[in-house]
Protein backbone atom coordinates (compact mmCIF):
# COMPACT_ATOMS: atom_id res chain seq x y z
CA UNK A 1 0.00 0.00 0.00
CA UNK A 2 2.82 2.35 0.93
CA UNK A 3 4.05 1.60 -2.68
CA UNK A 4 1.34 3.36 -4.04
CA UNK A 5 1.72 6.75 -2.52
CA UNK A 6 5.28 6.60 -3.83
CA UNK A 7 4.48 5.38 -7.18
CA UNK A 8 2.00 8.39 -7.27
CA UNK A 9 4.16 11.25 -8.28
CA UNK A 10 4.98 9.21 -11.15
CA UNK A 11 2.02 8.40 -12.30
CA UNK A 12 0.95 9.32 -16.00
CA UNK A 13 -1.28 12.07 -16.11
CA UNK A 14 -4.33 11.54 -18.31
CA UNK A 15 -7.46 12.57 -18.20
CA UNK A 16 -9.51 9.44 -16.83
CA UNK A 17 -7.48 10.42 -13.52
CA UNK A 18 -8.97 14.07 -14.25
CA UNK A 19 -12.37 13.01 -14.23
CA UNK A 20 -12.28 10.83 -11.56
CA UNK A 21 -12.29 13.90 -8.99
CA UNK A 22 -15.43 16.09 -8.23
CA UNK A 23 -13.69 19.22 -7.57
CA UNK A 24 -11.68 18.84 -10.82
CA UNK A 25 -14.64 18.14 -13.06
CA UNK A 26 -16.71 21.21 -11.38
CA UNK A 27 -13.32 23.27 -12.33
CA UNK A 28 -13.56 22.78 -16.19
CA UNK A 29 -17.10 23.12 -15.54
CA UNK A 30 -16.06 26.53 -14.44
CA UNK A 31 -13.41 27.98 -17.17
CA UNK A 32 -15.49 26.80 -19.48
CA UNK A 33 -17.91 29.93 -19.80
CA UNK A 34 -14.58 31.77 -19.40
CA UNK A 35 -10.94 32.15 -18.83
CA UNK A 36 -9.96 32.01 -15.02
CA UNK A 37 -6.90 33.32 -12.40
CA UNK A 38 -6.37 30.34 -10.12
CA UNK A 39 -7.91 32.82 -7.28
CA UNK A 40 -11.52 33.51 -9.08
CA UNK A 41 -11.55 29.33 -9.83
CA UNK A 42 -10.48 29.32 -5.78
CA UNK A 43 -13.41 31.47 -5.21
CA UNK A 44 -16.21 28.92 -6.05
CA UNK A 45 -15.26 26.01 -3.76
CA UNK A 46 -14.32 25.70 -0.04
CA UNK A 47 -11.43 23.50 -0.27
CA UNK A 48 -8.62 25.57 0.44
CA UNK A 49 -6.50 27.24 -1.94
CA UNK A 50 -3.59 25.48 -2.18
CA UNK A 51 -5.82 22.17 -3.04
CA UNK A 52 -7.13 24.02 -5.62
CA UNK A 53 -4.16 24.79 -7.08
CA UNK A 54 -3.04 21.07 -6.76
CA UNK A 55 -6.09 20.22 -9.12
CA UNK A 56 -5.04 23.21 -11.24
CA UNK A 57 -1.83 21.37 -12.00
CA UNK A 58 -3.24 18.20 -12.44
CA UNK A 59 -5.44 19.63 -15.07
CA UNK A 60 -2.87 21.48 -16.85
CA UNK A 61 -0.77 18.65 -17.02
CA UNK A 62 -3.56 16.27 -18.63
CA UNK A 63 -3.51 18.99 -21.15
CA UNK A 64 -7.40 19.31 -20.63
CA UNK A 65 -6.03 23.31 -19.24
CA UNK A 66 -3.98 25.96 -20.65
CA UNK A 67 -2.29 28.43 -18.69
CA UNK A 68 -1.58 31.89 -20.37
CA UNK A 69 0.71 34.26 -18.77
CA UNK A 70 -0.81 37.66 -19.21
CA UNK A 71 0.11 40.45 -17.63
CA UNK A 72 0.93 39.26 -13.27
CA UNK A 73 -1.85 36.90 -13.80
CA UNK A 74 -1.92 33.12 -15.46
CA UNK A 75 -5.04 32.98 -16.94
CA UNK A 76 -6.47 29.18 -17.19
CA UNK A 77 -8.61 28.15 -20.12
CA UNK A 78 -10.22 24.86 -21.33
CA UNK A 79 -8.34 22.75 -24.08
CA UNK A 80 -11.44 22.13 -26.52
CA UNK A 81 -10.41 19.35 -28.23
CA UNK A 82 -10.03 17.43 -25.47
CA UNK A 83 -13.07 18.29 -23.55
CA UNK A 84 -14.74 17.18 -26.09
CA UNK A 85 -13.70 13.52 -24.35
CA UNK A 86 -15.35 14.96 -20.57
CA UNK A 87 -18.09 15.98 -22.38
CA UNK A 88 -18.59 13.04 -21.98
CA UNK A 89 -20.14 12.77 -18.47
CA UNK A 90 -22.94 15.23 -19.01
CA UNK A 91 -23.94 12.95 -22.07
CA UNK A 92 -24.20 10.57 -18.80
CA UNK A 93 -26.54 12.69 -17.29
CA UNK A 94 -29.08 12.95 -20.44
CA UNK A 95 -29.01 9.11 -20.67
CA UNK A 96 -30.19 8.79 -17.40
CA UNK A 97 -33.27 11.17 -18.17
CA UNK A 98 -33.85 9.18 -21.49
CA UNK A 99 -33.80 5.69 -19.46
CA UNK A 100 -36.09 7.27 -16.77
CA UNK A 101 -38.76 8.35 -19.48
CA UNK A 102 -38.23 5.17 -21.11
CA UNK A 103 -39.62 3.50 -18.36
CA UNK A 104 -42.28 5.97 -17.56
CA UNK A 105 -43.46 5.80 -21.38
CA UNK A 106 -44.02 1.98 -20.47
CA UNK A 107 -46.16 2.84 -17.32
CA UNK A 108 -47.98 5.42 -19.08
CA UNK A 109 -49.31 3.06 -21.48
CA UNK A 110 -49.65 0.10 -18.72
CA UNK A 111 -52.29 3.01 -17.26
CA UNK A 112 -54.26 3.80 -20.06
CA UNK A 113 -54.60 -0.05 -21.08
CA UNK A 114 -55.85 -0.41 -17.27
CA UNK A 115 -58.31 2.90 -17.74
CA UNK A 116 -59.68 1.76 -21.00
CA UNK A 117 -60.43 -1.94 -19.65
CA UNK A 118 -62.55 -0.53 -17.01
CA UNK A 119 -63.42 2.60 -16.02
CA UNK A 120 -61.81 4.01 -12.87
CA UNK A 121 -64.46 4.21 -9.70
CA UNK A 122 -62.03 6.37 -7.73
CA UNK B 1 -38.51 1.27 -27.23
CA UNK B 2 -38.39 4.03 -30.22
CA UNK B 3 -40.64 7.35 -30.09
CA UNK B 4 -40.66 10.06 -32.04
CA UNK B 5 -41.58 12.43 -29.05
CA UNK B 6 -39.65 15.64 -28.39
CA UNK B 7 -36.87 15.55 -25.45
CA UNK B 8 -34.80 17.71 -25.05
CA UNK B 9 -31.99 18.36 -22.74
CA UNK B 10 -29.71 21.35 -22.13
CA UNK B 11 -27.07 22.16 -19.43
CA UNK B 12 -26.92 25.93 -18.70
CA UNK B 13 -23.22 25.68 -17.02
CA UNK B 14 -23.72 29.18 -16.59
CA UNK B 15 -26.58 29.63 -14.66
CA UNK B 16 -26.10 26.40 -12.92
CA UNK B 17 -29.74 25.25 -14.26
CA UNK B 18 -30.43 21.75 -16.01
CA UNK B 19 -33.84 22.31 -18.49
CA UNK B 20 -35.14 18.82 -19.75
CA UNK B 21 -38.34 19.00 -21.73
CA UNK B 22 -40.21 15.86 -23.20
CA UNK B 23 -43.43 14.86 -24.75
CA UNK B 24 -45.82 11.45 -23.65
CA UNK B 25 -48.25 9.80 -25.51
CA UNK B 26 -51.11 10.02 -22.93
CA UNK B 27 -53.51 12.72 -21.70
CA UNK B 28 -52.16 15.36 -18.96
CA UNK B 29 -54.22 13.81 -15.80
CA UNK B 30 -51.97 10.52 -16.54
CA UNK B 31 -48.54 11.93 -16.67
CA UNK B 32 -49.94 14.34 -13.73
CA UNK B 33 -50.52 11.07 -11.72
CA UNK B 34 -46.77 9.88 -12.78
CA UNK B 35 -45.37 12.42 -11.35
CA UNK B 36 -47.59 13.00 -8.27
CA UNK B 37 -47.96 9.64 -7.20
CA UNK B 38 -45.51 7.73 -4.73
CA UNK B 39 -46.51 4.32 -5.83
CA UNK B 40 -46.43 5.53 -9.94
CA UNK B 41 -43.22 7.62 -9.38
CA UNK B 42 -41.50 4.64 -7.39
CA UNK B 43 -42.29 2.51 -11.05
CA UNK B 44 -40.09 4.93 -13.30
CA UNK B 45 -37.59 7.24 -11.27
CA UNK B 46 -35.35 4.51 -10.62
CA UNK B 47 -33.13 3.82 -13.57
CA UNK B 48 -32.27 0.20 -13.60
CA UNK B 49 -30.50 -1.61 -11.80
CA UNK B 50 -31.77 0.63 -8.77
CA UNK B 51 -35.41 0.75 -7.35
CA UNK B 52 -37.21 3.83 -5.77
CA UNK B 53 -38.65 3.23 -2.42
CA UNK B 54 -40.97 5.79 -1.11
CA UNK B 55 -41.16 5.50 2.57
CA UNK B 56 -43.97 8.23 2.57
CA UNK B 57 -45.42 11.17 0.06
CA UNK B 58 -47.24 13.85 0.81
CA UNK B 59 -48.31 16.09 -2.06
CA UNK B 60 -49.29 19.08 -0.63
CA UNK B 61 -47.37 22.85 -0.07
CA UNK B 62 -44.97 22.09 2.49
CA UNK B 63 -45.88 18.39 2.45
CA UNK B 64 -42.61 16.03 1.76
CA UNK B 65 -41.89 12.32 0.10
CA UNK B 66 -39.28 10.72 1.93
CA UNK B 67 -37.65 8.23 -0.52
CA UNK B 68 -34.14 6.16 -1.36
CA UNK B 69 -32.78 4.89 -4.57
CA UNK B 70 -32.17 1.32 -3.90
CA UNK B 71 -29.02 -0.80 -5.38
CA UNK B 72 -28.80 -4.21 -6.03
CA UNK B 73 -27.02 -4.90 -3.58
CA UNK B 74 -29.35 -3.24 -1.00
CA UNK B 75 -27.50 0.31 -0.61
CA UNK B 76 -30.08 2.90 -0.06
CA UNK B 77 -29.47 6.39 -0.95
CA UNK B 78 -32.21 8.76 0.56
CA UNK B 79 -33.34 12.30 -0.54
CA UNK B 80 -36.17 14.48 0.48
CA UNK B 81 -38.79 16.70 -1.62
CA UNK B 82 -40.44 19.33 -0.45
CA UNK B 83 -43.09 20.97 -2.10
CA UNK B 84 -43.04 24.34 -2.05
CA UNK B 85 -45.83 24.97 -4.40
CA UNK B 86 -48.75 23.13 -6.65
CA UNK B 87 -51.09 24.26 -9.35
CA UNK B 88 -52.98 21.04 -9.86
CA UNK B 89 -52.24 19.67 -13.58
CA UNK B 90 -49.98 22.50 -14.83
CA UNK B 91 -47.08 23.19 -12.24
CA UNK B 92 -45.59 22.30 -9.08
CA UNK B 93 -42.08 23.27 -6.95
CA UNK B 94 -39.96 21.63 -5.04
CA UNK B 95 -36.99 21.23 -3.51
CA UNK B 96 -34.80 18.66 -3.14
CA UNK B 97 -32.06 17.52 -0.44
CA UNK B 98 -30.59 14.56 -0.47
CA UNK B 99 -30.35 12.76 3.45
CA UNK B 100 -29.54 10.24 5.38
CA UNK B 101 -32.01 7.52 6.67
CA UNK B 102 -32.78 9.05 9.72
CA UNK B 103 -34.45 12.40 7.27
CA UNK B 104 -31.99 14.61 8.12
CA UNK B 105 -31.48 16.55 5.27
CA UNK B 106 -28.19 17.61 3.91
CA UNK B 107 -28.66 21.43 2.89
CA UNK B 108 -28.70 23.38 0.28
CA UNK B 109 -30.92 21.26 -2.05
CA UNK B 110 -31.77 21.85 -5.66
CA UNK B 111 -34.93 23.68 -6.91
CA UNK B 112 -36.79 21.47 -9.10
CA UNK B 113 -39.91 23.27 -11.30
CA UNK B 114 -42.04 21.23 -13.21
CA UNK B 115 -44.55 22.30 -15.79
CA UNK B 116 -47.11 20.60 -17.51
CA UNK B 117 -49.63 20.97 -20.50
CA UNK B 118 -51.23 19.02 -23.44
CA UNK B 119 -51.87 19.14 -26.68
CA UNK B 120 -53.89 16.87 -29.28
CA UNK B 121 -53.78 14.02 -26.64
CA UNK B 122 -49.70 14.75 -26.27
CA UNK B 123 -48.92 16.10 -22.56
CA UNK B 124 -45.37 18.05 -22.23
CA UNK B 125 -43.54 17.91 -19.39
CA UNK B 126 -40.49 20.42 -18.98
CA UNK B 127 -38.22 20.10 -15.88
CA UNK B 128 -35.95 22.80 -14.40
CA UNK B 129 -33.62 22.20 -11.86
CA UNK B 130 -31.25 24.63 -10.43
CA UNK B 131 -28.22 23.55 -8.43
CA UNK B 132 -26.50 26.52 -6.26
CA UNK B 133 -23.08 23.89 -6.59
CA UNK B 134 -21.53 22.43 -9.07
CA UNK B 135 -20.61 19.47 -6.56
CA UNK B 136 -24.30 18.88 -5.90
CA UNK B 137 -25.07 18.89 -9.66
CA UNK B 138 -22.34 15.92 -9.70
CA UNK B 139 -23.72 14.30 -6.69
CA UNK B 140 -27.42 14.49 -8.42
CA UNK B 141 -25.98 12.52 -11.41
CA UNK B 142 -24.26 10.04 -9.04
CA UNK B 143 -27.09 9.57 -7.09
CA UNK B 144 -28.62 8.42 -10.49
CA UNK B 145 -25.58 6.37 -11.65
CA UNK B 146 -24.33 4.75 -8.84
CA UNK B 147 -23.25 1.56 -10.20
CA UNK B 148 -23.13 2.83 -13.36
CA UNK B 149 -20.94 5.66 -14.29
CA UNK B 150 -19.08 5.86 -10.67
CA UNK B 151 -18.35 2.59 -10.64
CA UNK B 152 -16.82 2.87 -13.98
CA UNK B 153 -14.83 6.06 -12.71
CA UNK B 154 -13.79 4.16 -9.29
CA UNK B 155 -12.84 1.09 -11.24
CA UNK B 156 -10.80 3.00 -13.78
CA UNK B 157 -8.75 4.95 -10.72
CA UNK B 158 -8.08 1.03 -9.48
CA UNK B 159 -7.16 -0.30 -12.83
CA UNK B 160 -4.67 3.19 -12.86
CA UNK B 161 -2.96 2.36 -9.87
CA UNK B 162 -2.88 -1.14 -10.59
CA UNK B 163 -1.13 0.25 -13.63
CA UNK B 164 1.06 2.52 -12.11
CA UNK B 165 2.75 -0.29 -9.81
CA UNK B 166 4.31 -2.44 -12.40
Amino acid sequence: MRSQVATHMNLRRDIFQAIADPTRRAILVLVAVQSMTAGEIAANFDTARPTVSKHLQILTECELLKAEQMGREIYYSLEIEKMKEIDEWLHQFRKLWEARFNQLDEVLSTMKKKKNDKPSTF
Amino acid sequence: MTNHLLFDFTVDKAAKTVSITREFAAELSLVWDAFTKPEILDQWTAPAPLTAKTKYMNFEVGGRRFYAMVSPDGQERWAIQTYTSITPKTNFKLNNAFADQDENPELPGSEWDYSFSEQNGITKVSITIYNESFERMERMIEMGFQGGFTMTLNSLEELLAKLSQR
